[in-house]
C-alpha cells in the first residue's frame, strides 16, 4: 500500500520547497485529504513560523499561522491577548447562524459553563464507566471477521465512540448513529459529500435543527426528572446552562459530541494505521504491554486529530518579531508544534516508548485544553489491552481515505484484514 | 541541598534533595518519583503536577499568579493547599517542604 503515498510525499516535499513562501496555503483542504501538509508546515517553522497568509488564501480572510512548538503554547496559554471569541476554526460564524458553545467562550461564562460539565469525566467516573467501555470493547472485538476484509473506522472507531457518546447523553441506543452523522455534518464542509442537494448549506442547517429539535425533547424528559449523571441532564439543571436558548444549546451540543466522538474516533483509526506501518512498534508493545499508556500519548501525537485552533487578538502583540494586530485570526497548528524538533525529539517517527510522550500539543493547553482528555486515553487503552490477547496482526490493506478538512484529521474509511486469531483464545 | 518529601496518595514517602531554582515538578519528574504527570513540561498549563501542600508550607511557597489559580480552577479535588508544583521553585527555605499528591492528576 505504500507505494503510491511515497511518491505523493515526495512530490508534496519538492513542490513545498519550490514555490514561493507566500504561496504556501496551510488552508487548503486537498494538503490535509491527501496528507501531504506536512513538508509545509516544516517549512513554515524552519524558515517564518509566525507567518502571515493573504486574504486570498481563505473565503473568510487573511490569516496567521503559528507553527513552532514554543509559539503554539504562548498563544494557547494566553487567553487575554488571544481570544476564543467569536470562533475556534478558520471560518467566522455565521450572522444568520450563530452557534455559542463554551469552547468558544471566554471567562468567565467559558469557566462556568465548563465546570456543568467536567464532572463527567472526573476520576471517579471514569472508574465507573471503566467496566462498561471494556464489554463494549470486548463484544466488538470479537465480533470482528477473521480473514475477511472490512472498514475498520466504521465496524470499530465509529461504533465504539458512537456508543460511548449515547451512554454520555444518556441517548436513545437504536438512534445511536444519528449522533455521528451529526458530529460529521457539524464537521464537514459543503464539499465534503456529506450533501446531496444544490443548497448545502440549507441542508446543513436543517440536519443541525432536527439535531437540536430531537435534543430539546430529551432536555424535556430530563428537565422535569431529578438530576441524574448524564450531559443532558447537566446542562438542564446546571445553573448556567439552564437558561441557554436554542442556538446556544446546538451549539454546546455539537461541541459534546464532536469533542466527544471525532477526536477519539480517528486516534483509534489512527492506531491501527501507525501500528501497521511501525511493525517494530508494534512487537515492542507485544512484549511489554506495560507500554499501553505511553503507546496511547504517542499515538494521540502522532495522529494530532484536531490539526488547529484558531485565536483572535484582542490587541496587538508581537510574537516571533512580528506584529499581530488587534482583531487579526490566528491558527495554532498542533499538527506542526507536534512535529517540532526542537521540542520533541525525532518527532517524525512513531516511538511508543518515548521519554515524555505527554508533552504533547493535541489536547491544547491553557484554560480551554480538552477536558474528555482522560476518557479519551481511557478509551484507547481498554482498546488496545483487548486488541493485543485477541490479535497478533491488524494489517490494513490500502491508504485509508481521509476526510477533507483543514480542522479535522480524520478517516472516512480504512479497509483491513485480520488474518488470525491469538491461539489461545480462539477456543 | 534542600529536601521535599513528595507523599504519593497512597502513603510512599520520597526524600528528594532539590537543586535552588528547580521546581517541586521538575525534582518529583527528574527523580521518577510517580503521581506527577507535567504534561506541559512547566508552563502552567495543564494543571497535571496538582500537589496538597503540608500544613505550614504554603505561605513559604508563595502567592498564585491569575494562570495558575485559573488553571486549579478546572482540576479535580482542589483543596485551599492545593498548587501546581511547577510553580514553586525551590529556595534554602523550603528545606523540608512536603507534598502529598492527589489520587491522580486530571
Amino acid at each position: 500500500m505504500s507505494d503510491g503515498s511515497i511518491d505523493l510525499r515526495a512530490e508534496a516535499r519538492a513542490k513545498a520547497y519550490a514555490m514561493p513562501l507566500e504561496d504556501i496555503n496551510l488552508a487548503d483542504t486537498e494538503l490535509w485529504r491527501t496528507d501531504t501538509a506536512w513538508p509545509y508546515l516544516e517549512r513554515l517553522r524552519h524558515e517564518d513560523p509566525v507567518h502571515l497568509h493573504p486574504a486570498h488564501h481563505h473565503p473568510d480572510g487573511a490569516f496567521w499561522s503559528i507553527t513552532r512548538y514554543v509559539d503554539i503554547m504562548a498563544v494557547d496559554t494566553n487567553h487575554e491577548v488571544f481570544s476564543s471569541e467569536p470562533s475556534i476554526t478558520i471560518f467566522d460564524p455565521k450572522e444568520d447562524f450563530k452557534l455559542p458553545m463554551f469552547i468558544a467562550m471566554d471567562p468567565p461564562k467559558h469557566d462556568v459553563q465548563r465546570k456543568t460539565v467536567s464532572p463527567i469525566v472526573s476520576p471517579a467516573n471514569l472508574n465507573l464507566m471503566e467496566p462498561l467501555i471494556r464489554s463494549r470493547i470486548v463484544k466488538t472485538l470479537d465480533e470482528l471477521p477473521i480473514g475477511e476484509p472490512f472498514d475498520w473506522v466504521d465496524r470499530v472507531s465509529v461504533e465504539l465512540t458512537t456508543q460511548m457518546l449515547a451512554t454520555l447523553f444518556d441517548f436513545p441506543w437504536d438512534d445511536r448513529r444519528k449522533l455521528t452523522r451529526w458530529s460529521d455534518v457539524a464537521t464537514g464542509g459543503l464539499d465534503s459529500g456529506l450533501f446531496t442537494t444544490d443548497d448545502p448549506e440549507s441542508e446543513r442547517r436543517a440536519e443541525l435543527f432536527e439535531c437540536v429539535d430531537y435534543f430539546t425533547r430529551l432536555w424535556n424528559e430530563r428537565v422535569n426528572a431529578p438530576p441524574k449523571g448524564d450531559l443532558i441532564s447537566m446542562l438542564a439543571h446546571g445553573e448556567a446552562t439552564r437558561n441557554m436558548d436554542r442556538m446556544e444549546y446546538l451549539g454546546n451540543l455539537l461541541l459534546l459530541i464532536v469533542g466527544g466522538n471525532d477526536t477519539t474516533r480517528n486516534t483509534m483509526t489512527g492506531s491501527i494505521l501507525a501500528m501497521h506501518q511501525n511493525p517494530d512498534q508494534l512487537c515492542k508493545l507485544q512484549a511489554n504491554p506495560s507500554l499501553i499508556p505511553s503507546m496511547v500519548s504517542e499515538t494521540i501525537r502522532w495522529q494530532t486529530p484536531l490539526s488547529n485552533m484558531r485565536r483572535t487578538a484582542t490587541r496587538d502583540f508581537e510574537l516571533g518579531g512580528k506584529l499581530i494586530k488587534k482583531g487579526d485570526k490566528v491558527l495554532i497548528w498542533y499538527a506542526s508544534g507536534n512535529r517540532d524538533e526542537t521540542a520533541i525529539e525525532n518527532p517524525e517517527a512513531y516511538v511508543i516508548d518515548r521519554e515524555r510522550p505527554r508533552n504533547h500539543l493535541s489536547f491544547g493547553f491553557g484554560i480551554h485544553r480538552c477536558v474528555g482528555n482522560r476518557l479519551a486515553e481511557l478509551q484507547l487503552r481498554i482498546l488496545w489491552e483487548e486488541i493485543l490477547p485477541r490479535f497478533p496482526e491488524i494489517r490494513v490493506l490500502e491508504e485509508p481515505r481521509r476526510v477533507p478538512s483543514v480542522l479535522i484529521r480524520g478517516y472516512a474509511s480504512m479497509p483491513v484484514v485480520i488474518p488470525s486469531r491469538n491461539a489461545v483464545l480462539a477456543h | 541541598m534542600p529536601k521535599v518529601t513528595y507523599i504519593e496518595h497512597h502513603g510512599s514517602e520520597h526524600v528528594i534533595e532539590l537543586k535552588t531554582g528547580m521546581s517541586v515538578m521538575e525534582g518529583a519528574v527528574k527523580s521518577g518519583v510517580p503521581g506527577i504527570d507535567a504534561d506541559c513540561g512547566g508552563a502552567c498549563a495543564c494543571a497535571t503536577c496538582h500537589v496538597y501542600v503540608e500544613d505550614g508550607w504554603l505561605e513559604k511557597t508563595g502567592a498564585k499568579t491569575a494562570m495558575e489559580t485559573s488553571m486549579l480552577d478546572f482540576a479535580e479535588n482542589v483543596q485551599a493547599n492545593s498548587r501546581l508544583s511547577c510553580q514553586i521553585r525551590i529556595a534554602d527555605d523550603l528545606d523540608g517542604l512536603v507534598v502529598r499528591m492527589p489520587e491522580s492528576q486530571h
